[in-house]
């Protein structure tokens, strides 16, 4: 029997971290990521998930605490947003580096000042280097799945490596919607136990976060990166799977309406469903618009970018974050370089908006088409439009 | 440890650099930090032990005589024993090179 519930995502989070049976969560509660925490420690305590969970005094902790969970071998969840993201900052390198299998959501949440609870993806944005896989949904079904997919991803031995499922505050946590979830044994199958190859034993001691000095970091870091990179296959290969046996299916790039497009929008997060509905209405009154969205940032999946946008002659990015005295939306620039060496490639137009919770509605992204178009072909002076600000 | 840390290429690293050896530290030649040497002279010595006791790096040992002296494939040339040594016994001398 097919279980579906309309619940809201942050509680849903939840239930597939009951169906992925976690054995330790810990976390400190942040607008908007709360009812994630707040729902899973209900959980634990009502017994419904046979888990520790650790309430610990700071994001900083959480994801220290996480590090030791992972090293011992449990099945480790945490999530958080925004400033909280900020101060485990430079924790989530060392989980990367340590190559520790935890898993986190992300209801990403704009950085102060001003103080700001509202989404955007300024808080992405600042860990993008952090070498964690991170993966972006764009509604509650894919933050439930990807839940599932992560774990599996993470603890695979080929990987070891954390990930991040980044979900957009309040547009995404916290709505309510109807989602599958997945039975119990199909979950198992799925999901095999989690065997880290090296945990913390009395019986079999080693050294983690060891010193590196110079004459070892550098290989070190070059180890890391293969495996980041070499990640994406495990990562394509989960999701395949996952889609033989789930029905649901997910790529690095997706692509909506995108055959014979001359104009692509690229988005990513739940703006994305908007987009979509903007792209629909376009290509009724005889436009040629497709949408693009990045699913996979890290690790960046420079083949299918360029592979997405190929036909296209203008490629208009919407970032959610802003680069100060920088070359535009982040994403943007990314986008940019993986496709600065092609020999034929679309006019790139960056866009940055959707800052602090601010809406980007169907009409704003027809908008951000038209005048994309146009500075495509007319140029511009800006490195980027700052779309819908006030003022000239 | 088959190879020193200075042969390792990237595939040789244990996941995560995990040390799977314990006590691999002792490899460590802590002394081509140095650029003093302790120097005994034995003569002075009453063998009270506090250079031994004082030493942050743990490389002083008793020898059969019952005299202290340094292993210099640890000693860091930090000084300490010779400023807490109480007859002066311990001089601190430049490493040539
Ligand atoms: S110089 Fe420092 S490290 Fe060397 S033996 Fe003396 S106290 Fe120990
Ligand atoms: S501190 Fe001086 S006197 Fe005491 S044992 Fe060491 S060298 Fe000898």
């Amino acid at each position: 029997m097919v279980d579906k519930r309309g619940l809201e995502v942050s509680v849903a989070i939840g239930e597939a971290v009951k169906l992925a049976d976690a054995d330790v969560i810990a976390a400190y509660p942040i607008t908007p990521q709360t009812h994630i925490v707040e729902n899973l420690a209900q959980l634990v305590a009502d017994g419904e998930l046979d888990a520790e969970f650790i309430p610990v005094e700071s994001e900083h902790s959480a994801m220290s605490a996480c590090l030791g969970s992972a090293a011992t071998g449990a099945r480790t969840f945490t999530a958080t947003a925004g400033q909280g993201l900020e101060l485990m900052h430079e924790v989530l390198y060392v989980a990367s580096s340590m190559r520790l299998p935890i898993v986190m959501t992300v209801a990403n949440r704009a950085l102060s000042a001003p103080l700001s609870v509202w989404g955007d993806h300024s808080d992405v944005m600042s860990v993008r280097d952090t070498g964690w896989i991170q993966i972006f949904t764009e509604n509650g079904q894919e933050v439930v799945d990807n839940v599932l997919c992560a774990f599996r991803i993470a603890e695979d031995h080929r990987v070891l490596l954390p990930v991040m499922i980044h979900l957009d505050g309040f547009h995404l946590s916290h709505m309510i919607e109807a989602m599958f979830f997945p039975e119990q044994g199909e979950v198992d199958q799925f999901l095999p136990p989690n065997n880290y190859p090296l945990p913390l034993d009395p019986n079999k001691p080693v050294t983690m976060g060891d010193f590196g000095p110079p004459a070892i970091y550098s290989e070190a870091k070059w180890a890391q990166e293969v495996n980041i990179r070499a990640s994406r296959d495990v990562i394509l290969q989960c999701w395949q799977e996952f889609g033989d046996r789930f029905g649901r299916h997910y790529s690095p790039v997706e692509h909506y309406r995108t055959e014979d497009a001359k104009v692509l929008l690229l988005t990513m997060g739940s703006f994305s469903e908007t987009a979509a509905t903007a792209v629909d209405e376009m290509r009724s009154e005889g436009k040629n618009v497709g949408l693009v969205k990045l699913r996979l940032w890290r690790p960046f999946p420079f083949d299918e970018i360029r592979q997405a946008v190929k036909g296209a002659e203008v490629l208009i990015v919407l970032d959610r974050a802003l680069s100060f005295g920088g070359p535009g939306g982040p994403v943007c620039s990314e986008i940019k370089s993986a496709l600065y060496q092609q020999e034929k490639s679309p006019k790139v137009v960056s866009f940055v908006g959707g800052l602090g919770g601010r809406d980007i509605q169907v009409a704003d992204f027809k908008e951000i088409v038209e005048r994309g178009t146009e500075i495509a072909e007319k140029g511009s002076s800006r490195e980027f439009e700052m779309f819908g600000v006030r003022g000239e | 440890m088959a190879k020193s840390e200075s042969e390792l290429t990237w595939q040789d690293i244990e996941v995560g650099m995990i040390a799977t050896e314990p006590a691999n530290a002792r490899q460590y030649q802590t002394g081509t930090w140095r650029s003093q040497r302790p120097t005994y002279n034995f003569d002075r010595c009453i063998k009270c032990g506090l250079c031994y006791i004082y030493c942050p790096e743990g490389c002083i040992y008793q020898n059969a005589k019952g005299h202290f002296e340094t292993n210099l494939f640890y000693c860091k040339g930090c000084g300490i024993c010779a400023q807490e040594c109480p007859t002066r016994a311990i001089t601190m001398a430049e490493e040539e090179e």
